[in-house]
């Protein structure tokens, strides 16, 4: 069966090894991954030179599927691992896929100093506002009184916000869409390979089986649904009155900034310098 | 190896820690990644001067965890790479030292012991991670650990750490203690020609049929980086030969099998030690490490008292020389295991021993040195003790 010919995205799939995948029907990672083959497909960017990082999760399942050079890691550190491929080929477009437990409860730490760093990485959060390999438990971003089977009576704690947490750490391209919005999401996506310096795409993802069933949304639709009426486009989120705002979030663009050096680029550039020096003797 | 003597090359009067920079180089190594603790610092500082003149990387991490994972993220795009670490950070590197095992990315890790738990003594000497370096991550593996005991054999063996790390596709560990790290002595750096390096070895196949976790008759795989073309996968699951995730129970088995084996077969290329008096030993002294320095005095000290006692000096420590630990027990009255613990290595010569011959702990474990003569006392109550 030649599966390969039937669209420009089986190129990018371990059809005849890996599949079907593990995700339930109705998940949102697969169109994440969809929107991310897409912008590598767009830029032309040679398999060969691609390294997809995760950690462990639903989300960080993705790269067993995908036919790049790949690397399924420990739970929340897949940053590091990048760190280090990216730090010795500077030349190869590093990925990184997390999900929002993997990137900003235990990897969060990694999370802020690969911000920090500005070193030229994509990182795409799949938020999913729970713990889904796990089976539905509390996480850094479920919202205040959401469910979970670790927040039987409601969810008391405060979530994080991973644009602003990104914009405040030093990232420099911070982005956000939904699956709803896919379209958009793989342009923010594109633009964030394109990025030279730390960028972050959040991307709201469904988890209708957990997050949706616990939260009253148990179809995939209702959820897409809900990302259509709560994800606001940027321009429009500025216009609007704050009591307007409550429960939304904006989406789009937040931060493009090419200013800052990036961090392999100032590492071989001082690097280079030392050699230079040693070999005039003027030390 | 050769004999001392016979080694040519360049004098130099260094600390251990500055010994491994040394050898780390010489050996190959491009990569270092790495959180700063005493009493290993030394060793990232070295590094970070030196690494940037020879086109390596040199980065601090937020943490040793994130240290551990660059280093196999840096060993999988084609660098040797190296970490080091005392033992708060070497506890936080089990994680992803057990992906490291599994995923068969070599890579070497330093760790300047000193004494626990916890923060326990920063400054001071102790060998309690003998026993978490073997068992230290959770899950079956086969780890390779090694234990020099001067600035000699600091050099010549983390040399030996980087060519085994290579030959087999794991991690090794090397294990210092705070009076090697920054002791100084004479050794000789021996001229590049005559150094032994290992590299990995590039695959023979074509990227379609390439395995990452081949077993081949050695039953060591060939290691290609990535952006090589090849594409493969690495995961921390357990996994079939092509690097995918498995939890089928004959390839389960399979795996794990494969990653205890490697090293097994092997033994003999990895495994080293030295005997000096061994040959008409009525009584044994095994050690390593620091301690093997006052195991090697007391054992002069004993002979010039006319004891016939040997030394066995362990510079590799897992895997465990057993046979030869097994036939010394049969060939003597006791052994006195010195170390600088609570007693660790001593549960493994016992386990060897199989009850042929008396086995006693020379033990210290207060944060100072191990002296000659409570290694002796230990010998001299073996003889008179029932
Ligand atoms: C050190 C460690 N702690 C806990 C786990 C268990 N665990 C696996 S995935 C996961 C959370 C997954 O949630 P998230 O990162 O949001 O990804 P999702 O599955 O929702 O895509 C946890 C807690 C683990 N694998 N490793
Ligand atoms: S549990 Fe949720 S996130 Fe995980 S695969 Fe199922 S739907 Fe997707």
């Amino acid at each position: 069966m030649k599966l390969e010919t039937i669209s420009p995205v089986h190129d990018y799939l371990r059809i005849h090894k890996k599949f079907p995948t593990v995700w339930c029907s109705g998940c949102g990672i697969g169109s994440v991954m969809h929107a991310i083959i897409r912008a590598i497909h767009e830029l032309e960017i040679n398999k060969n030179s691609v390294a997809l990082v995760s950690g462990i999760g639903c989300s960080s399942r993705m790269p067993i599927y995908l036919d790049f050079n790949t690397l399924h890691t420990t739970h929340g550190r897949a940053l590091p691992f990048a760190t280090g491929i990216k730090m010795v080929r500077p030349d190869m477009k590093v990925i990184v896929v997390s999900g929002d437990g993997d990137a900003l409860a235990i990897g969060g730490n990694h999370f802020i100093h690969a911000c920090r760093r500005n070193i030229d990485i994509s990182l795409i959060l799949i938020n999913n506002y729970i713990y889904g390999m796990t089976g539905g438990q509390v996480s850094p971003t479920t919202p205040l009184e959401s469910y979970a089977h670790t927040a039987p009576y409601g969810n008391i704690d405060p979530s994080f916000d991973a644009v602003k947490l990104a914009t405040a750490a030093g990232a420099t391209y911070v982005a956000r869409g939904t699956n709803y919005h896919i379209v958009q999401t793989s342009k923010l996506i594109k633009k964030s390979l394109e990025h030279k310096g730390f960028s972050m795409v959040e991307v709201i993802s469904q988890c209708p089986v957990l997050y949706g069933r616990l939260n009253n949304m148990k179809l995939p639709t209702t959820m897409l649904e809900w990302q259509r009426d709560h994800g606001v486009n940027i321009k429009a989120w500025d216009k609007l009155p704050e009591e307007k705002r409550a429960g939304k979030f904006p989406i789009g663009e937040f931060l493009d900034d090419t200013s800052r050096p990036e961090y392999t680029d100032s590492y071989y550039k001082m690097s280079k310098e030392v050699r230079e020096e040693a070999a005039n003797g003027e030390e | 190896m050769p004999n001392k003597n016979e080694i040519k090359g360049t004098p130099a009067f260094i600390q251990g820690n500055e010994a491994v920079v040394e050898a780390a180089l010489a050996a190959g190594c491009s990569f270092f990644g790495g959180y700063p603790i005493t009493p290993s610092s030394e060793i990232a500082e070295g590094c970070a001067e030196k690494l940037p003149l020879v086109g390596g990387v040199y980065i601090q991490l937020e943490d040793e965890i994130a240290s551990m994972a660059s280093i196999i993220g840096a060993s999988l795009a084609g660098a040797k790479s190296m970490t080091a670490t005392s033992g708060p950070g070497f506890s936080l590197m089990q994680e992803n030292l057990g992906f490291a095992y599994i995923a068969e990315v070599p890579c070497v890790i330093i760790n300047v012991m000193r004494g626990g738990p916890s923060t326990g003594l920063p400054t001071k000497l102790s060998q309690s991670d003998v026993m978490q370096a073997r068992f230290g991550t959770h899950g079956d593996y086969t780890p390779i650990v090694i234990a020099p005991s001067n600035v000699q054999e600091v050099y010549d063996l983390t040399i030996h750490a980087f060519n085994c790390s290579e030959m087999f596709n794991t991690p090794v560990v090397v294990l210092l203690d705070e009076l090697l790290g920054h002791m100084r002595e004479k050794i000789i750096i021996p001229d590049e020609q005559d150094i032994y390096i290992q590299n990995r070895r590039y695959p023979s196949v074509p990227p379609e049929f390439y395995k990452p976790h081949d077993i081949t008759p050695d039953l060591v795989s060939e290691f290609v980086a990535y952006g090589e073309g090849y594409r493969h996968n690495i995961t921390g699951l357990t996994h079939d030969e092509q690097g995918f995730p498995t939890s089928k129970p004959a390839e389960v088995q399979k795996m794990l099998k494969k990653l205890r084996r490697k090293i097994h077969a092997h033994r003999k290329e990895i495994i080293q030690y030295d005997e000096d008096f061994m040959d008409d030993a009525l009584y044994a002294v095994i050690s390593y490490g620091s301690s093997a320095r006052a195991a090697m005095s007391a054992v002069r000290m004993a002979r010039a008292r006319g004891i016939r006692v040997g030394l066995l000096k362990l510079k590799t420590l897992w895997p465990f020389p057993g046979k030869r630990v097994h036939q010394i027990a049969s060939e003597v009255k006791g052994i006195v295991v010195a170390e600088m613990n609570m007693g660790q290595m001593i549960r493994e010569v016992d386990r060897y021993a199989m009850g042929q011959c008396k086995v006693k702990g020379a033990l210290r474990y207060d944060g100072l040195v191990i002296e000659p003569d409570e290694i002796y006392e230990k010998i001299v109550e073996l003889r008179t003790k029932k």
